[in-house]
């Protein structure tokens, strides 16, 4: 069974041990109310047995012929008060059986005197319940010891024993299914500080690292105190990862500019085309290094960003003249012209305004990149049917028949473009904020224009 | 902070002479560099230096500070992880004592987020290194224009007047605009007249080297430019086989 194992729920074996403690106590519950009211029916038997036997033995006469025996009614009467039992007796005058039952049996040792001996032994097809006294009657040889015994049967103690056994039984039972509910509620108030911690840890964005200050019972404090030693320690290696990255970007991306800078310079300098062609090669052996790495960070900025992902108001059109302003030099470059145009006013939609920035830019860097001069490059912002949506078209190349399925890959680049620097990246980043935010991206060849070609890259977002 | 002799911060324009067609003019634009790795220090010196602009180089946050007291630019090139501080905090710390001098952050740190929050730290553009040096210049000239351009960005040469910023020629009263790659070509020639550029040379200046491009593109590029500058002295010439030269200034 599932709740046996050690990693199985907390809760299921909390419970289970929870009616396992009641099912013993239940128990417990039967048997000692069981044993109690036998030993309460045996007393008030001896008690009677008792009495009626003293009763008979006093009452014993000395005649000149024998023994003079009186067995009231009123003995009897007093011993029929306990059920439908039958009685059984023998008096014995030295040893010899003078009257009653000769085979009933003796009790282990004689009693002393009249206080009266109890023992419970089997006869004929009953176990009876049997008083022993004895008393010494003096005739004429002199003092001779006589030993008189009564027995019963013990049918109306039992009944009475059981019926109270019975209620015992009902009440255990009833104990147990009353336990069932308290210790799965008990179970669950337990258990409730633990959920109501981990919803507020698992609430938590992706950038919250303080530590956990939720209100929770003392045994839970290790564990607080081990997951704010987690955090901390996390929160100095991401740092401590932040700090790296940015210091590895530094030393590398710096060294590259000189080289870049240096290359430049020197191809400004020569007349030698051998070098020059070298220096080209260089230049774009740098690019095309420097561009892998961002595009390299920025996608592993969406994969983490998605994951625990902000969702806060963004105007989408306020994104995209940002993102249209920082390639405003790009373009102009390329003298590629940049034109934002779309509906009035604010669009706004839900999500995380970084990842929305990341996938305009890699669509408008991609539509520059791939634009021939004196080309127009549009960003058109509209709304329909609860979307926004951005359209980056150009007119450039086209896809040449690319798929989206297969430009969104990583690193596939589409067939027509081996003469542009790029990582085939910057779709599968556009691809992949799209789906995180619950919107859809889609690229198309435009058609229909006289200009004849160019793509239109959609990238749609739910309307807020 | 302590004060830093200014020699040691800066490096004199006029100390550089290695560089043969240099305009022999003044200097057009003067920029701070505040840079800590001397080999990038330099080489962004020499390119801006060759087209004609004055740079004083600061390898610290101090150092940039002095030259800051001693003088006045146009524009300030800001790296961000120097020596003794964080480019932005130095820039927010500028914003707050009134300096506008425009700042363009050239930061090795590429993602998005580094990029919002250096333009909330008020610079006025930043470019991600290693950077297309080309592409700096737009960004310098996009920068100026935003802010309304520096006080001595008009060069002169024959009869004709050129502002670079707002991108137009002007002869004898005629205003022309120039379209962007028939603007920088203009400066090519324009920082170093009766020189001779290959077109190779020119194409390299024009075009990204992410980019392939036909060889006679240049040249339609040149018959733009000639025809926007008819009617002045100056001219371009071809010169066979080399290439081309402005002259007649």
């Amino acid at each position: 069974m599932k709740v046996f194992l050690p990693n199985g729920s907390l809760r299921a074996k909390l419970v289970l041990q929870l009616l396992v403690v009641a099912a013993v106590l239940a128990v417990l519950l039967y048997f000692t109310v069981r044993t109690t009211a036998d030993r309460a029916a045996e007393a008030t038997q001896d008690a009677i047995l008792g009495a009626a036997t003293t009763s008979i033995a006093e009452q014993l006469r000395a005649t000149e012929d024998g023994v003079d025996v009186d067995l009231a009614y009123a003995t009897f009467s007093m011993l029929g008060a306990i059920g439908q039992d039958r009685l059984f007796y023998r008096i014995d005058i030295e040893g010899q059986t003078v009257t009653g039952y000769e085979d009933l049996p003796l009790p282990d040792s004689p009693p002393a005197g009249l206080a009266a001996t109890f023992y419970t032994s089997p006869y004929l097809d009953a176990n009876l319940r049997i008083a022993a006294v004895s008393r010494s009657m003096t005739f004429d040889k002199g003092p001779v010891p006589v030993l008189v015994m009564i027995g019963q049967t013990r049918q109306g103690q039992a009944a009475i024993a059981d019926s109270l056994a019975n209620r015992a039984a009902l009440v255990g039972l009833g104990f147990f299914l009353l336990a069932v509910p308290l210790s799965l509620l008990s179970a669950g108030s337990v258990f409730n500080p633990i959920n109501r911690l981990a919803e507020a840890v698992g609430r938590r964005g992706p950038r919250d690292l303080r530590p956990v200050r939720h209100p929770a019972p003392r045994e839970l404090a290790p564990l607080i105190g081990a997951l704010n030693g987690f955090v901390a320690r996390l929160r100095g290696a991401l740092s401590q990862t932040e700090t790296f990255i940015a210091e590895a970007a530094h030393h590398i991306r710096t060294p590259l500019s000189t080289v870049r800078a240096q290359a430049e310079i020197a191809l400004r300098q020569s007349d030698d085309e051998a070098t020059r062609v070298r220096l080209r090669s260089m230049i774009r052996g740098v690019e095309t290094s420097a561009r892998s790495a961002s595009q390299l960070l920025d996608h592993a900025m969406v994969l983490y960003r998605s994951d625990q992902l902000e969702r806060v108001p963004v105007d989408l059109s306020q994104v995209v003249r940002n993102v249209a302003r920082a390639f405003e030099p790009t373009a102009e470059l390329k003298e590629v012209t940049l034109v934002v145009t779309g509906d009035d006013g604010a669009m706004m939609t839900q999500g995380d305004p970084l990842l929305i920035e990341a996938a305009l830019r890699n669509l408008l860097d991609n539509a520059i990149k791939y634009s021939a001069p004196e080309t127009e490059v549009r960003m058109d912002v509209t709304r329909a049917d609860g979307t926004v949506r951005v359209s980056v078209l150009d007119q450039g190349r086209g896809l040449s028949g690319a798929s989206l399925a297969e430009l969104s890959q990583r690193f596939t680049r589409g067939g027509n473009v081996g003469d542009v620097v790029g990582s085939g990246l910057g779709l599968t980043i556009v691809a992949e904020v799209a789906t995180a935010l619950g919107g859809q991206f889609d690229l198309r060849e435009r058609t229909g224009l006289q200009s004849g070609g160019g793509t239109c890259a959609s990238f749609i977002l739910p309307a807020l | 902070m302590t004060a830093t002799p200014l020699a040691s911060a800066t490096i004199p324009v006029k100390a550089d002479n290695n560089l043969s067609w240099r305009q022999a003019g003044g200097v057009y634009l003067r920029f701070l560099l505040v840079e800590d790795s001397p080999d990038l220090a330099k080489s962004v010196r020499d390119l801006l230096t060759m087209d004609g602009h004055g740079v004083d180089w600061a390898a610290t946050l101090s150092e940039a500070q002095d030259c800051l007291h001693a003088a006045r630019y146009d524009l300030i090139l800001l790296d961000i992880m120097l020596p003794d501080g964080d480019g932005r905090q130095f820039l927010q710390a500028q914003r707050r004592a009134g300096h506008d001098t425009p700042v363009i952050v050239m930061t090795a740190r590429a993602a998005v987020s580094d990029r919002v929050d250096v333009l909330d730290s008020g610079a006025d553009d930043y470019i991600t290194k290693p950077f297309d040096f080309a592409e700096l210049e737009a960004r310098v000239r996009a920068v100026l224009r935003r802010r309304g351009g520096a006080a001595q960005t008009i060069r002169r040469y024959g009869d004709l007047s050129f502002n670079p910023l707002t991108a137009t020629v002007t002869i004898a009263e005629e205003v022309r605009d120039l379209r962007n790659r028939e603007l920088r070509l203009f400066e090519i020639l324009l920082a170093a007249p009766d020189r001779i550029f290959s077109k190779d040379q020119l194409c390299d200046r024009l075009f990204s080297y992410a980019e392939s491009v036909s060889d006679n593109a240049i040249e339609v590029y040149v018959g733009r430019l000639r025809k926007k500058l008819a009617g002045s002295v100056a001219r371009i010439e071809t010169v066979r086989g080399l290439g081309y030269r402005l002259t007649g200034g």
